[in-house]
C-alpha cells in the first residue's frame, strides 16, 4: 500500500530522514516509534507529501505521490492524516468538520455527507457532541473528532502523527481505544507514536528510528522483548522504565 | 448656518457621489485585496513575487499622486473612462493593497496546522483558502478593515482634486459662492464623520458575529 525507497530530507543543514525505506501492506499496522528528533514525524508527513522530500521515492497504493496541485490534492483525499493538535476547523461545528472534505472533494450530497459524519461520530463515541464548536470539547473528544473527519473520506490509508502527545493521560485511552478498534476493522495505519502499550497490542510490526534512519524493524513482541540493536535497547530501557 | 441650508441639494448630490465612490471602490478594493492575498500566502513563487510587488508599490505611493497620474495619464495612451470610475478604480486598486496586507496579517494568525488539515484531506490550496484559512482569518481582522473602509471613505475626497464633483468638491463650489469656509466645511466634516461612525458601528457588530471560539 505505501512504498517508500531512499528517502532523504534535509532542514537547512540538518539531515533529517537518511535513505528511508519502508513498506506497508494492505491491512498492516505499522507502528513508528524513537527519541524526539529521530525523525519519525517528518517521515510520517513526507507520506502524503505535507512535507516534500529532497530524494528517493513514495508510492501510494501503487501511484507516485505527485509533487503538487489536483493530482497531490485527489491522492491526499485517500490519505487520512490525524495530527498532534487535532487541527479541527475552529469556525466550524464537530458535525461541519465532518462534512467539509466529502462535499467539497468527493461531491458527496450534503444529506448523505451528513448521515455518514453522524455514524461516524457515533462510531468513535462522540455522537452527541455533533452540533458543538471544537474548542468546547475536551483534547479526547477532539481528537476523535479529528478521526472521524479523516475517516469520512474513506481512506485507503490513515497516517497518525502522535495522536495522543497532546492530551492529558485521562483522555489518551478514549483515542487509543478508537485506533485499536480501526485496526481490528482492517484499516492500514502508519502510527507514530510514544504509546508503547498501544504498539505492543495493536502493532503488525514496529518501526524504530534514530538519528534519521530506521535502526530496527520487526514484530511487537519481539522487538519489546528483544531488541537486536543497542540503540533499541537504550531507547526501550529509557521509555519502559516508568 | 444658511449658507449651509440654502445649498443642501449640492450637499446631497456630492454626498451621494462620495458614498457611491466609497461603496464601488470598497467593493472592488475587497476582490483585488483577496486576489492578491490568495497569490501572496499561495505556492507559487512567481504569484507571490507579483504579489509582494504590487503591495510594495501601491502603498509606497500617494493615492493623490496615483490618481493624477491616472487621470491625466490613461487619455495619453487611449485609455478613457469618466473621471468618477477612473477615480473609483484608482481608489480600489489602492486600497486593496492595505486590504491584501490586513488579510495577510489574518492568515498569518490562523496556525499553520488548519490549512495543513485541509489539505490532508484533499481540498486544493484554493478551497482550503476559501473554506478553511480565510474565513478564520476574515474574523480576526474585521477591525483592520473597518479602519480601511473608513480610510478609504476619506480619500474619496482626493478625487476633488481631479475634478471628480463629490462632498468635498461640492463644499468647496458652495464656498466659492458663500465664502463661509466654517459652517460649510465643518457641514461637510460632520457628513464624513457619520458615515465613519457606521462604519465603526457595523464593524463591531459583525466582529460579535464571527467571532470564532479557540
Amino acid at each position: 500500500m505505501i512504498r517508500v525507497r531512499g528517502l532523504n530530507k534535509w532542514f537547512g543543514e540538518h539531515h533529517v530522514l537518511h535513505d528511508v525505506d519502508l513498506d506497508v501492506a494492505r491491512g498492516e499496522v505499522v507502528v513508528v516509534i524513537g527519541p524526539s528528533g529521530s525523525g519519525k514525524s517528518t517521515l510520517c508527513r513526507c507520506l502524503n507529501r505535507l512535507e516534500a522530500a529532497d530524494s528517493g521515492e513514495i508510492l501510494v497504493d501503487g501511484v507516485p505521490v505527485p509533487g503538487e496541485g489536483r493530482a497531490l490534492a485527489r491522492l491526499r483525499a485517500d490519505v487520512g492524516m490525524v495530527f498532534q493538535n487535532f487541527n479541527l476547523f475552529q469556525h466550524k461545528t464537530v458535525l461541519e468538520n465532518v462534512m467539509l472534505a466529502p462535499t467539497k472533494v468527493r461531491g458527496v450530497s450534503r444529506a448523505e455527507a451528513e448521515r455518514t459524519a453522524r455514524e461516524l461520530l457515533a462510531r468513535v463515541g462522540i455522537a452527541e457532541q455533533a452540533g458543538k464548536q471544537p474548542a468546547r470539547l475536551s483534547g479526547g473528544q477532539q481528537q476523535r473528532a479529528a478521526i472521524a473527519r479523516a475517516l469520512a473520506m474513506r481512506p485507503k490509508v490513515m497516517l497518525f502523527d502522535e495522536p495522543t502527545s497532546a492530551l492529558d493521560p485521562e483522555m489518551v485511552g478514549e483515542v487509543l481505544d478508537v485506533m485499536t478498534g480501526l485496526a481490528a476493522d482492517g484499516m492500514t495505519m502508519v502510527v507514530v507514536t510514544h504509546e508503547m502499550g498501544f504498539a505492543r497490542r495493536a502493532a503488525d510490526r514496529v518501526v524504530f528510528m534514530d538519528g534519521g534512519r530506521i535502526v530496527e524493524t520487526g514484530e511487537p513482541n519481539a522487538f519489546f522483548d528483544s531488541p537486536r540493536t543497542d540503540r533499541a535497547r537504550d531507547f526501550l530501557a529509557k521509555v519502559l522504565t516508568h | 448656518m444658511s449658507a449651509l441650508l440654502d445649498h443642501l441639494p449640492e450637499f446631497w448630490q456630492g454626498l451621494v457621489v462620495t458614498l457611491q465612490m466609497t461603496a464601488a471602490s470598497f467593493l472592488g478594493a475587497a476582490a483585488v485585496g483577496l486576489v492578491i492575498v490568495a497569490m501572496r500566502v499561495g505556492p507559487v513563487p512567481v504569484l507571490r513575487a507579483v504579489a509582494t510587488v504590487y503591495v510594495e508599490t501601491l502603498q509606497n505611493l500617494p493615492l493623490l499622486v496615483l490618481l493624477v497620474l491616472a487621470v491625466f495619464g490613461l487619455p495619453e495612451i487611449g485609455l478613457k473612462a469618466g473621471l468618477t470610475t477612473t477615480a473609483i478604480v484608482v481608489i480600489a486598486l489602492y486600497e486593496g493593497a492595505y486590504i491584501a496586507e490586513a488579510l495577510r496579517s489574518g492568515v498569518n494568525a490562523i496556525s499553520a496546522g488548519q490549512g495543513e488539515a485541509a489539505r490532508a484531506l484533499g481540498l486544493t490550496f484554493g478551497q482550503s483558502l476559501r473554506h478553511v484559512v480565510l474565513p478564520q482569518a476574515l474574523s480576526t481582522v474585521v477591525q483592520p478593515l473597518g479602519n480601511i473602509f473608513i480610510a478609504l471613505t476619506m480619500n474619496t475626497s482626493l478625487a476633488a482634486a481631479v475634478g471628480v464633483v463629490e462632498l468635498t468638491a461640492a463644499a468647496n463650489r458652495v464656498n466659492l459662492l458663500e465664502a463661509q469656509p466654517i459652517p460649510i466645511f465643518v457641514g461637510a466634516g460632520l457628513a464624513y464623520a457619520a458615515v465613519a461612525a457606521c462604519a465603526g458601528f457595523v464593524t463591531g457588530r459583525i466582529e460579535r458575529r464571527l467571532a470564532v471560539a479557540r
